[in-house]
């Protein structure tokens, strides 16, 4: 019955999209993936999504240190405002940047002022982007770190070892997984970011347009052959990692 | 150091949002939420979010269930698709959907425009949360207590009613406080499907797009800070709910 | 460039464009007698100049660049183009989005810009009055016109299902409504009640009200409703890219006039102004006429027929969009506000 479930939900429309995408061939599809406005779009995706999975791994495993490890006061509504980011519509994620960030800002202004330009261009875009993947590498951790536990850390600074070093030798190997399943995540879902950066990006072309924006504007210019090869594209790179990442847990997925 | 990264990235543009909203004073606040079209839009969202997160609820731990406990061909590949909702941008998500559901329905189901379509759309894109976070529990959970308790006598039901579910009870809390806050939130699935029709079909997400459209900053200003709220509230209530079962555990 | 010297600059821009214009208005072009359009063609020094454009232009758009970059006068200027809905980009740069050159579908999106200072209050001085193309909002039907839609009063009929965007949030609904108003009004000899009417006629037969005109004519497309409610070179753009429907330019409908403008904040304003007289030019106005808009320019040949309707008016003749904005599109109170209330649909 959930076989029948997932069927109807997942498999149906992953076979139509591909379906869609490859009726005339693979020729087109090669073609409208390599126009250089969508090898751009993938290059500033490819940039911002890196960006974001790098603040958000750092973040997160600090964060979720924090959360394991320490108590203060107010820690369960940071854990809870660590989730707030999937429940805030990536409209709203835009509207917020630009009230922030926007030029005619204090905030903003002052910035642009002294050349920093953050919204219409990556860095606004990396913002939004890290923002909506938030807590996808700190849920990833929390329950691993919560395993297994603090012992082994301390009995390696009772030996001498310096705090970082006893985290990248015992603590890093433990939670790896945990750590590449969440990174994974995050890549995904920046990847596939569009509404946030749609509103930040100030669609450049060539420049600050992403693989998710090409696919909308294809799709609203009736080009749908490149709307669907791009959408596909983006959705094997994900899934490809992703099954990549699961099979290299034979442990856990046993 | 994360807690300063955090403000930076979460709080300051947030409060931004509720100041905005604030800007005309709280009068002009509550005039934009309970107006009729934003109150029902606040309504359906949160009430379809609800439906949506207790299908899930099912349907999520049913299908870690199957994923963990049993065999079958294409298992892995199957387990690995779970997290195509993430990484399929959500509006080609709503594409898909459109034309799998829409007027030229190839399998003859005409659900866009309606509230079953936004459901539909919700329920693709929260399929992951509550089944990967109950996932992880249930490899750890060893057979032990249930073996104990099918050779006492307890049916298969009853076992996992009273052995199994507590256990997965935080499990399923913390993925049901994901779902909720994504069913909220989603924006780019449900757009294209919904039809936007107000007081029928239209979430909180796509009237607050519609004011700001309408270059009323200030009314989608204030029902984003509303869904925010809610969420808030949602996700600590979750959050006592499994603090509440992990005790009793 | 103090604000005099800009003046006096812009008032000899407009002297000459009026110059090309009467040069250009008569002479039997062939169409491409480029040179004629451009003044002087003498080489600018080199920039880069923003073009931030709502988006069915697009393809124009890249067009004119490539031909403009073969000019003397912009071949050493380059441009980076941003395309997206009329509202949005207009917002975006109203929020910041850098611009030298800005072009929108509707006026109220460049109003928006001179509220902010960011387009100078004299962007329409000139003869065209700030527009560089122009269109007709059309009836889209189904290839072959199964339902035989010929007028507006075959919209009202029960059983006819017509899409149109929401006048809320999309600029081009806007254009639609005013249309439907204006025809009633008109042929009811003036009566302002008639145009009530009908427009709450008309959308009881609206079920679904998309935001933006882009959104409503893909709803269109993918099956749903009998008519549409679009621009007529939105429903060129469909053809030319395969969509199966035909268009019916009714007797009696709105001018629709889009602008296109420099910024008052343009690091390069000679080359923006450049661009932009040039695309009142011979050779730019031919490009637009080729994607399906009506040039401005006299004697511009394209191959579609741009019927004239017999009665076409223009916002004009209801006071213009200030005016218009207000009485139709307040939400707090309005024509359409009391007409989407009584179907219970959105207001803005």
């Amino acid at each position: 019955m959930a076989l029948a479930y997932l069927g109807v939900l997942l498999l149906v429309p992953l076979g139509l999209i591909f379906w869609r995408t490859f009726q005339h061939g693979a020729a087109p599809v090669w073609h409208s993936l390599t126009t250089p406005t969508a090898l751009h779009a993938f290059r500033v995706s490819g940039i911002v999504a890196f960006w974001s999975v790098l603040l958000n791994t750092v973040f997160g495993i600090g964060a979720a240190l924090l959360l394991v490890r320490h108590r203060f006061p107010g820690k369960r509504l940071f854990s809870a405002l660590i989730d707030l980011p999937i429940a805030v519509s990536p409209v709203v994620v835009g509207l917020a940047l630009i009230l922030v960030y926007g030029k005619f800002s204090s905030f903003g202004g002052w910035l642009q002022g002294h050349g920093f330009q953050v919204i219409f261009a990556l860095p606004g875009m990396v913002l939004a982007t890290t923002f909506v993947s938030l807590p996808l590498v700190v849920r990833e951790l929390a329950p691993v770190l919560t395993e297994i536990g603090i012992e082994q850390e301390q009995a390696a600074w009772t030996l001498g070892a310096g705090r970082f070093q006893a985290f990248r030798r015992i603590t890093l190997p433990a939670i790896r997984w945990a750590l590449g399943y969440g990174i994974v995540l995050t890549l995904a879902r920046s990847l596939g970011e569009f509404g946030a950066v749609a509103v930040v990006s100030g669609r450049l072309v060539g420049q600050t347009q992403t693989a998710t924006l090409v696919v909308d504007e294809s799709f609203q210019n009736f080009d749908q052959a490149t709307a669907y090869a791009v959408s596909v594209a983006l959705a094997v790179i994900a899934i490809v990692i992703l099954v990549v990442v699961n099979l290299m847990r034979p442990e856990v997925k046993a | 150091m994360a807690t300063l990264w955090l403000s930076l990235l979460v709080l300051i543009p947030l409060g931004a949002v509720i100041w905005r909203a604030n800007d005309k004073g709280t009068g002009a606040f509550w005039r934009a939420v309970t107006g009729p079209e934003a109150a029902s839009a606040v309504k359906l969202t949160v009430a379809v979010a609800v439906v949506v997160s207790l299908i899930n609820v099912v349907f999520g731990t049913l299908i870690a269930w199957v994923l963990v406990r049993d065999q079958f061909v294409g298992k892995r590949f199957l387990d690995a698709l779970i997290d195509l909702p993430f990484a399929l941008p959500t509006i080609v998500a709503g594409l898909v959907l459109l034309a799998l559901y829409g007027v030229n329905s190839p399998v003859g189901v005409e659900l866009a425009y309606t509230r079953a379509g936004v459901v539909m759309a919700l329920l693709f894109v929260t399929l992951p949360f509550v089944v990967r976070t109950v996932q992880p529990v249930l490899l750890e959970l060893d057979g032990d207590a249930e073996e104990a308790a099918a050779s006492l006598g307890a049916g298969k039901f009853t076992t996992f009613r009273r052995i199994v579910l507590p256990n997965l009870v935080p499990a399923i809390a913390a993925g049901t406080a994901l779902s909720f806050a994504r069913a909220m939130s989603e924006f780019g699935a449900t757009v294209l499907i919904s039809g936007n029709l107000p007081f029928k079909t239209q979430v909180a997400s796509v009237y607050t797009f519609n004011q700001i459209q309408s270059d009323n900053t200030l009314g989608a200003a204030a029902v984003a800070t509303v869904l925010l709220a809610i969420s808030l509230l949602v996700l600590l209530g979750l959050d006592v709910i499994q603090r509440w079962a992990v005790r009793r555990g | 460039m103090t604000e005099s010297t800009r003046l006096v600059r812009r008032a000899a821009a407009v002297a000459a464009l009026i110059a090309v214009a009467a040069a250009c208005g008569s002479s039997t072009s062939s169409g491409k007698a480029a040179t004629g359009s451009t003044s002087a063609g003498r080489t600018l020094p080199a920039a880069q100049l923003a073009l931030v454009a709502y988006s069915t232009p697009q393809e124009a758009y890249d067009k004119i660049v490539a031909a403009f970059n073969k000019t003397s006068e912009g071949k050493n200027i380059t441009f980076t183009k941003s395309f997206g809905a009329s509202g949005d980009q207009s917002r975006a740069v109203e929020s910041g989005l850098a611009a030298d050159d800005v072009s929108f579908s509707l006026e109220p999106d460049m109003t928006r810009l001179v509220k902010k200072g960011i387009v100078a209050p004299t962007w329409n001085a000139d003869p065209y009055k700030g527009m560089i193309t122009d269109s007709v909002v059309v009836l889209v039907v189904r290839k072959g016109n199964p339902k035989h839609i010929q007028t507006w009063a075959d919209l009202t009929k029960p059983g006819v299902e017509v899409i149109t965007a929401n006048p809320f949030t999309s600029g081009g609904a806007r254009w639609n409504v005013m249309a439907a108003y204006g025809q009633a009004v008109k042929a009811q000899g003036g009566s302002d009640q008639a145009g009530r009417d009908y427009l709450a006629a008309l959308f009881k037969n609206v079920p679904v009200q998309d935001d933006s005109a882009r959104k409503s004519l893909q709803t269109f497309t993918s099956g749903k409703g009998d008519v549409l409610l679009a621009y007529e070179n939105e429903a060129i753009f469909a053809q030319q890219k395969g969509q199966a429907i035909d268009y019916v330019t009714p007797e009696s409908t709105i001018l629709i006039e889009n602008p296109a403008a420099v910024t008052a904040n343009s690091k390069s304003p000679e080359q923006a102004k450049a661009f932009l007289d040039y695309l009142h030019g011979t050779e730019a106005q031919t490009i637009f006429a080729e994607a399906g808009y009506r040039p401005v320019l006299p004697g511009v040949k394209s191959p579609y027929p741009f019927p004239k309707p017999a009665a076409l008016f223009t916002i004009a003749d209801f006071g213009g969009w200030a005016d218009v904005s207000k009485t139709f599109f307040d939400p707090a109170g309005s024509v359409m506000a009391d007409v989407e209330k009584a179907k219970g649909v959105s207001v803005g």
